[in-house]
């Protein structure tokens, strides 16, 4: 580890950029902290305790802590940007500030650190329960938690320096994209271990989604990132492909980093949280073994929906569209699991505010999922890509699906985690839940009337045959709908700073507790 | 008869079908993109980049254009009266990554290329409410202050000459020098840089002909994007008669 530290002091001397000079100052104040821990004795976390092995929880609270933590952080950002459409000015010829930098800068704010943390601490909480066992593999799980918080560190900053690689969602460069493969291999081996030590005798539902999860993105993340650099001292690289195949490869990536990241990952929440939650059992374990399957085998050939009439061959298109709109059953069969889960439970959703954020969740994943196969089709997607629709797609599923169920499923688990059984405010919960649900009807809607109506400017045409609006006039007429938008970001922003009050009062001055593997079966 | 009962009992089973059914799809989309006619085929005019237009290129993709501006025109009237002809796969076949965009909140540009002055674009790069008041687009005064000359840019060539791109030895040998020459007319190369990138336009792009800075660099890119190919002499069907 010091030969690492002295390493990299060494390339931040010798880096032909300065970002990858800072990033490699990083990198050795992380590797002289790991040393200082090392020195210092911390790793020996005692495993058992009175001779009972006890559960790792203490990555999975500081999982917990940080997702709250980078979803504020997120939900800012994007924010600010929504306002930077609005008006223009702000903050504008500042080029770390730029929306352009800060675009890429939200958006993986919230898809990797918010949603990221939140699957691996929930995913690290659930497959100790529904296994029985301690996670694997000693301390590794630490490693994941701090790599996978460097690697947002060395992203987030890269991008307001000014690297890019240029592709959506996928925008780190080379040396970031290692150092997350490193880091993901690692959280592979955690939680694949932990399943193979397991005392129960069936893998329960959410680890299937997981682990589906887990193997994917690895995937996805390593042929998408093929890239050569110009020089192993500096930033900039070049993709290995280009044109055509790196577009749909790109694509391919970037619809599974939807269907993989945000929806298998979090259904495996699901799948734990909301029976926990209701005290019901699962609706249908067969429902649940068919749509499985059926989703991670269509979702992978969903992806060129996003390059409909492009210079991608028509079949290609064809094939892309016709299994979004499969996918739109395996989806809807993961939404009816959920809400039919609450069947007999239906009136906790007067009374438990934390219900209330599972439901709507998972309300808003149906509506979504049905939204997507329709924008995949070939005549709807002529008027809606390139357009704002798009966006209130996106904002939807991001917002009401992944952010509410990770939101209600939290307000479930961070108390258990400090043993205690309730969050510090009921009361709190429910404003967070009707400001958030609030802002992404907002949001969505505003989106909604600006894609459509813009995608509609485009295209109009007047009696003598000439295009009616020059592209400046489509912009003017958006201006009212980005500030509405805007404002319902910002709904849904102060829902996440109640929400972060709300843990900081339930957490504070309350001691870690060590909860022992039982013996006998009870997940 | 199988039960799903095995699989939930064998974590590696279980590991190696999700694997497996994962896989599929990806193949059948991409694989076959590297074989067939129209995402390979050769079109008239299409040259790599000149390293000035490929120091643009890299600036567009670091100031994240690609989340505002798509270089994809569509097959539609109002996309083809708008921006030109559509977009052919043969277009972006040295574009390392790839630039389609998803989003236009701004106007497409892959044909933009020509259709606005060397001054209108460096005016609306430094403060684009200059000439279109209604745009909500970021300022860029800083790309005037930024030098865009590299010494290294050669090795830049060469990363992508590995990758497929047909760059000859004598073009990587001369890109530090035909970078600064094609912004800078009065310089012994500035013919050369013509001889060595055919289309590629030589002139000072910035309004400042003592330096090149990235904004040279990145007009240079928009001013060529949709240049290269002859679409009246292209032929969508050559085997169509």
């Amino acid at each position: 580890m010091a030969l690492v530290a002295v390493a990299l002091v060494a390339l931040a001397a010798k880096a032909h950029d300065p970002i990858l000079a800072f990033h490699a100052v990083v990198g050795a104040l992380a590797a002289a902290v790991t040393i200082i821990y090392w020195a210092r004795g911390y790793p020996g976390r005692a495993q058992t305790v009175g001779g009972q092995e006890v559960y790792l929880d203490g990555v999975v609270r500081w999982g917990a802590l940080i997702t709250v933590f980078w979803g504020v952080v997120g939900f800012l950002v994007g924010v600010v940007v929504a306002l930077q459409l609005a008006y223009p000015t702000l903050l504008t010829g500042i080029e770390f500030l730029n929306f352009g930098r800060l675009r890429p800068l939200h958006t993986s704010a919230v898809i990797f650190a918010f949603g990221g943390n939140g699957l691996i601490a929930s995913s690290f909480y659930i497959v100790q329960r529904t296994n029985r066992t301690r996670l694997a593999l000693g301390n590794l799980a630490w490693f994941v938690f701090w790599g996978y918080q460097l690697f947002i560190v060395l992203a987030a900053t890269g991008y307001l320096l000014g690297f890019s690689q240029g592709r959506e969602y996928a925008e780190p460069e080379w040396y970031v994209d290692l150092w997350l493969t490193v880091v993901w291999v690692a959280y592979f081996l955690v939680f694949f271990g932990t399943l193979l030590k397991r005392r129960e005798s069936h893998i329960y539902v959410a680890n299937w989604f997981y682990l589906s999860f887990i193997v994917t993105i690895a995937m996805l993340h390593l042929v998408n990132n093929a890239a050569v650099p110009v020089s192993f001292i500096g930033t900039k690289s070049y993709s290995a492909m280009s044109g055509v195949q790196d577009a749909m490869t790109q694509w391919w990536y970037g619809h599974n980093a939807v269907g993989f990241f945000l929806t298998a990952g979090f259904l495996g929440m699901m799948y734990y949280f909301v029976p926990k939650r209701a005290e019901r059992p699962v609706y249908s374990y067969r429902l649940s073994i068919v749509h499985f399957w059926a989703l991670i085998f269509l979702y992978i050939w969903a992806g060129p929906h996003h390059l409909h009439f492009t210079a991608l061959p028509d079949w290609a298109q064809t094939l892309g569209m016709i299994f979004s709109i499969m996918l739109w059953m395996p989806s809807w069969g993961g939404m009816i699991n959920g809400l039919m889960t609450l069947s007999g439970a239906w009136d906790k959703i007067r009374t438990d505010p934390v219900i209330r954020f599972m439901v709507m969740s998972v309300a808003f994943y149906g509506m979504s999922t049905f939204e997507g196969p329709m924008m995949s089709i070939k005549a709807v997607n002529s008027l809606s890509h390139y357009t704002d629709w798009t966006i209130g797609h996106v904002h939807s599923g991001a917002l009401g699906w992944v952010g509410m169920i990770t939101m209600g499923s939290f307000y479930h688990l961070i108390p258990r985690l400090y043993g205690k059984t309730e969050m510090y405010s009921t009361r709190m919960i429910s404003w967070h839940f009707w400001l958030s649900t609030l802002g992404i009807v907002v949001y969505a809607s505003a989106m909604w009337v600006s894609g459509i109506m813009q995608g509609l400017m485009w295209r109009e045409y007047d009696s003598q045959g000439f295009l009616v609006y020059s592209f400046a006039e489509t912009v003017q007429a958006m201006h009212p709908y980005y500030v509405l938008r805007a404002l319902g970001g910002a709904l849904f922003l102060v829902g996440g700073l109640l929400m972060a009050w709300n843990v900081w009062k339930t957490v504070r001055g309350t001691k870690a507790v060590t909860v022992a593997v039982p013996a006998a079966a009870a997940a | 008869m199988f039960s799903h009962e095995t699989v939930e009992r064998n974590a590696t089973l279980l590991l190696l079908l999700a694997f497996g059914v994962v896989t599929i799809g990806g193949l059948v989309e991409i694989a076959p993109l590297f074989y067939l006619q129209n995402t390979i085929e050769k079109v008239e005019g299409m040259r790599p980049y000149s390293p000035l237009e490929l120091t643009g290129r890299n600036i567009y993709v670091r100031e994240g254009c690609y989340t505002c501006h798509s270089q994809m025109i569509r097959p539609f009237r109002d996309e083809v009266e708008r921006y030109g002809h559509y977009s052919l796969a043969a277009e972006s076949m040295y574009d390392h990554p790839f630039q389609w965009g998803s989003k236009r909140t701004g106007p497409d540009l892959a044909r933009v290329g020509g259709r606005y002055s060397d001054e209108w674009q460096r005016n609306h790069l430094a403060d684009p409410r200059s000439v279109v008041p209604e745009s909500v687009m970021p300022s860029y005064p800083f790309l005037y202050n930024r030098s865009a000359e590299n010494p290294a840019i050669g090795d830049h060539l060469k990363t992508l000459a590995l990758l497929g791109v047909p760059y000859t030895q004598e073009q990587i040998d001369n890109a530090a020098t035909d970078l600064k020459a094609q912004a800078t007319p009065d310089d012994a190369n500035a013919a050369a840089v013509a001889t060595r990138y055919p289309k590629a336009q030589v002139r000072d792009f910035d309004g400042n002909p003592a330096s090149v800075s990235e904004m040279d660099a990145l007009i240079s890119y928009m001013q060529m994007l949709g240049t290269l190919v002859d679409l009246k002499a292209y032929d969508a069907n050559p085997t169509v008669r």
